[in-house]
């Protein structure tokens, strides 16, 4: 089943804020071996000038993933078949580095739905932003859902 | 010659994937059991796309002088990362190459990653402020 194409161009209510926490950068930054000062040492971070440590590019995809995927993934008016989709593109750019202490809120929409090949591709835009509505990064992710007769 | 970023390797076991998806809460079954990636077609557990391009990212930023420095980056996964579930793992191969500096100090990277000398990455672009 194609995906819905009337998600295209829709978007959803700013989700709850997400409090980024030091400790959840230092597990995401160990768990991807980044070892970099400002992502685990309070005072390094502070000397360069942050009020905390600072965040691996590629932390912001834990707050949009669950955001993303709450609100427009889980959509059975949308049709997705979670088992048969994979990760196709992903894009971030940052406005400012995400910061421990951090209080973030996600606007997701849907930029574009295709079909090609038997395949289906869904991207989705994320604003994330302070509570106080200060721009802090935009995240890009592009899912493909496979054709049925592609797997099995 | 354009400025190419030093090679690096990555070394990849099931362990780091269970370990990035707690960190993540990516917890997509195909990249912890085999019975199911095999059901959906995949020759066994396989990377988290996030995990490859956050290797990619490190190698950026460490080139960079910064791990703040990293002001846009993208990627497309063309290939999956299969990891065996033995002590070795794979490993995933990171390289770059300066493409452009722009006039307000903006460097732009084209980065490439494999694994088993395939390409896993295709049109993975990064721009920093380089320190």
């Amino acid at each position: 089943m194609p995906l819905d194409p009337s998600f295209v161009g829709r978007s959803w209510p700013a989700t709850e804020p997400y409090l980024v926490g030091r400790e959840k950068i230092r597990e995401f930054a160990t768990a991807i071996g980044a070892t970099d000062a400002l992502y685990h040492d309070l005072e390094a971070a502070r000397a360069a000038g942050y009020s905390d440590v600072v965040a691996p590019p590629t932390f912001p995809v834990v707050i949009t993933m669950a955001s993303s995927g709450r609100q427009i993934l889980a959509d059975p008016e949308l049709g997705l078949d979670y088992r048969r989709v994979v990760h196709g593109d992903q894009k971030f750019a940052y406005t400012r580095p995400v910061v421990a202490g951090d209080s973030l809120v996600c606007v997701n929409s849907v930029d574009e739905i295709t079909s090609r090949g038997g395949h289906d591709f869904m991207t989705t835009r994320t604003e994330v932003s302070t509570e106080a509505g200060e721009p802090v990064v935009t995240v890009w992710s592009k899912l493909v859902q496979r054709g049925e007769e592609d797997h099995g | 010659m354009a400025e190419q970023l030093p090679t690096q390797t990555f070394r990849v076991t099931r362990a780091d994937l269970i370990r990035y998806a707690g960190a993540s809460g990516d917890f997509n079954t195909i990249h912890w059991s085999d019975r199911v990636a095999e059901s959906v077609g995949l020759p066994g557990v396989i990377a988290h796309g996030m995990y490859t391009m956050a290797l990619a990212g490190r190698a950026v930023a460490e080139w960079a002088g910064a791990p703040d420095a990293v002001v846009e980056y993208g990627v497309r996964f063309t290939r999956p990362v299969p990891v065996p579930d033995t002590d070795e793992g794979t490993e995933v191969v990171v390289s770059g190459v300066v493409k452009e500096v722009t006039d307000d100090g903006l460097t732009k990277i084209d980065i490439t990653a494999t694994c088993n000398g395939e390409k896993v990455l295709a049109l993975a672009r990064a721009t920093v402020r380089k320190r």
